[in-house]
């Protein structure tokens, strides 16, 4: 499996792309692939305020149903709504088409004690 | 394979229905007894189907169902035993089965002693203090039980603890009775064992918890052995603890909740006393609890005056009040006094042994095939993880749905959470030692297929009614109602 190298990671086997103060947030393809054929993605409204860790949706496959933690705090600003017709895309696409949610993020050093890819997949 | 229909498929316009005496003029009839305004004006929708078509098409589907009178049925968590037909021979009594819950007790003083004794048989049988058999099924039970806590909580001025605590191992029901109840969950990690992890309990506990759900033994089979320490500590905190009863099958007449210090539990009585799953029908969930609970419990109570007679009494101030209509299920109440009575005392406690040996002796055969993540000895049931067969591309699904071709029932998968690729088999003492060697021979042919072929594995089920079912769409596009116009 490959993991891109541009993101960012959590233990919670998610992951983080920063643009700007803006961080798209997705699961991983690990995530993805151990939770089996998703048929449901459960998500906030936008504008929703978020501390990080919190849990801010759930993600529903064939097998389990599983949170969806805030990796950053800050405001949801966007949300992939072709999810809501066709979550299969998370496992199809999970780090491009399946990202879930977008956050302002009103610190940015939280990214800073996230895992490199390296370190994802060495956790794993 | 021949594939059934809906019901709807079968319709043959007045297809040799006998007609019903005077029922050449029924919508006259129907119209001068009425009036015009509660005349229906479209047709009922009911499907048009002679007797004889509506005989065969249930009868074929129940052919096709897979239930315990078939073969093993090994779903761990649900105590899928044999079904005595004395049972059912007994709650089909006319007295049983043929009254009214609106009739007035001095008429149904039978089942109302039934209940009563049943009740009295629970609280033995558990080292509790007074049961309500209202709940009609096990999470209800959790549900009632934690009402209850929250209602002495209150009757003491505790209106902040609304936290409930629960092992990351507990049946998903133990949060979401929590839920229901009002409480938010905190989820504990279990130890390398599998167990309670003391520490974390104790950094859980605050001023604000209402209690602690635990299932004992727990969902990997293994009994608490700190079980006293753990209430202890709950207790010190201010806590009330519940015992899922999920697995009393494994505690009959060996050993009570009540005695390890837990506050409440509910029974499964269509698991643990027969009529698994309730036969198909409804369950019931009746909750036991300590004294200090008792004011708590459901009404009406019943209660035997100073001549013996049975009667309802509402008159219970701090009462959560009613779970459900009248007295809850009484069928499997009735089956379960059946089952009580018929074993005794002895009879329950080989119940327990029996089951927790067959648990052992098959685990002793398959697990050299299969990793038992968790090492302790189990009770009842047991937990093996299908990761040496994922190694080899089958998953735990497909193990299990190959275990269909050899004729048996899917044991339950991916649960509990803990455990990666969960196979999770429970097999009851109604199985004897050959029908477990089977079960145990095709656990392992399968773990042989898992490396030789893992295709045959991971497309079964072959030999079913029907094949893989897309379960995808199936959850996706979930179609429950027939729809004769295409509309939607």
């Amino acid at each position: 499996m490959a993991y891109p190298s541009e993101l960012k990671y959590t233990e919670e086997h998610e992951w983080v792309k920063v643009d700007g103060d803006t961080a798209a947030i997705g699961i991983t393809s690990y995530a993805a692939e151990e939770l089996g054929d998703i048929v449901f993605v459960d998500l906030p409204d936008t504008g929703t305020e978020v501390s990080k860790g919190d849990t801010f949706g759930t993600i529903e496959s064939v097998k389990t149903v599983a949170d969806l933690y805030a990796p950053v705090s800050g405001e949801i600003t966007e949300i992939n709504e072709t999810l809501e017709d066709t979550p299969e895309t998370v496992n199809e696409s999970p780090y491009e088409k399946g990202w879930i949610v977008k956050i302002k993020m009103s610190d940015k050093s939280e990214t800073d004690g996230m895992l490199s890819a390296e370190d994802y997949e060495k956790k794993l | 394979m021949n594939e059934e229909g809906l019901i709807f498929s079968r319709q043959v316009p007045d297809g040799g229905c006998l007609p019903l005496p005077g029922d050449e003029d029924t919508d006259a009839q129907a119209q001068a007894l009425l009036g015009d305004a509660k005349l229906r004006e479209e047709p009922t929708g009911l499907p048009d189907v002679p007797e004889w078509e509506v005989v065969r098409h249930f009868t074929r589907l129940s052919q096709r169902n897979w239930g315990v009178d078939m073969g093993f049925y090994p779903l761990g968590s649900c105590t899928m035993k044999h079904n005595p037909r004395l049972n059912e021979a007994v709650a089909r009594l006319p007295g049983f089965a043929r009254i009214h819950p609106e009739q007035h007790p001095a008429q149904v003083q039978g089942i109302l002693r039934l209940m009563k004794t049943l009740e009295q048989a629970l609280i033995e049988i558990s080292g509790m203090d007074a049961v309500s058999l209202q709940p009609p099924a096990g999470a209800q039970g959790e549900l009632t039980a934690l009402l209850c806590f929250r209602a002495y909580h209150h009757s003491r001025g505790d209106t902040h603890r609304t936290r409930i605590i629960v092992p990351d191992s507990s049946h998903g029901t133990n949060p979401a009775s929590a839920a229901r109840c009002g409480m938010t969950v905190h989820t504990i990690d279990s130890n390398a064992e599998g167990l309670t992890d003391l520490a974390a309990l104790d950094a859980a506990l605050d001023e604000n918890v209402a209690g602690f759900m635990l299932t004992n033994p727990n969902t990997l089979g293994l009994f608490e052995p700190q079980v006293e320490e753990i209430c202890a500590r709950v207790h010190r905190a201010g806590g009330q603890v519940y015992c899922d009863g999920a697995n009393m099958n494994a505690l009959l007449g060996v050993s009570r909740p009540g005695d390890m210090g837990f506050d409440a539990l509910h029974f499964n009585v269509h698991k643990t006393f027969s009529t698994p799953h309730g036969g198909g029908g409804p369950g019931a969930g009746p909750v036991a609890v300590q004294a200090h609970l008792q004011p708590f419990l459901p009404v009406p109570r019943i209660v035997e005056d100073a001549d013996g007679t049975l009667t309802l009494d509402d008159d219970h101030p701090e009462t959560i009040g009613k779970v459900h209509s009248f007295m809850g299920n009484v069928g499997p109440l009735v089956k379960a006094y059946a089952y009580i009575l018929s074993h005794g005392a002895d009879g329950l406690r080989e119940v327990t042994e029996r089951a927790v040996l067959n648990a052992n002796y098959l685990l002793s055969r398959v697990r050299e095939a299969y990793e038992l993540p968790y090492r302790g000895q189990p009770m009842h049931e047991f937990v093996l993880s299908a990761e040496k067969q994922k190694a080899a591309g089958c998953k735990a699904v497909d193990v299990a749905k190959r275990l269909l071709d050899y004729g048996f029932h899917a044991p339950t998968v991916y649960f509990p959470l803990i455990v990666s690729e969960a196979l999770m088999i429970e097999p009851t003492e109604t199985e004897t030692k050959g029908a477990l060697d089977c079960f145990a021979e095709a656990m392992l042919a399968i773990a042989r297929e898992c490396e030789d072929s893992p295709d045959v594995v991971t497309g079964a089920p072959h030999r079913a009614y029907a094949g893989r079912l897309d379960e995808v769409q199936a959850a996706r596009k979930l179609d429950l109602r027939h729809d004769p116009e295409g509309e939607g």
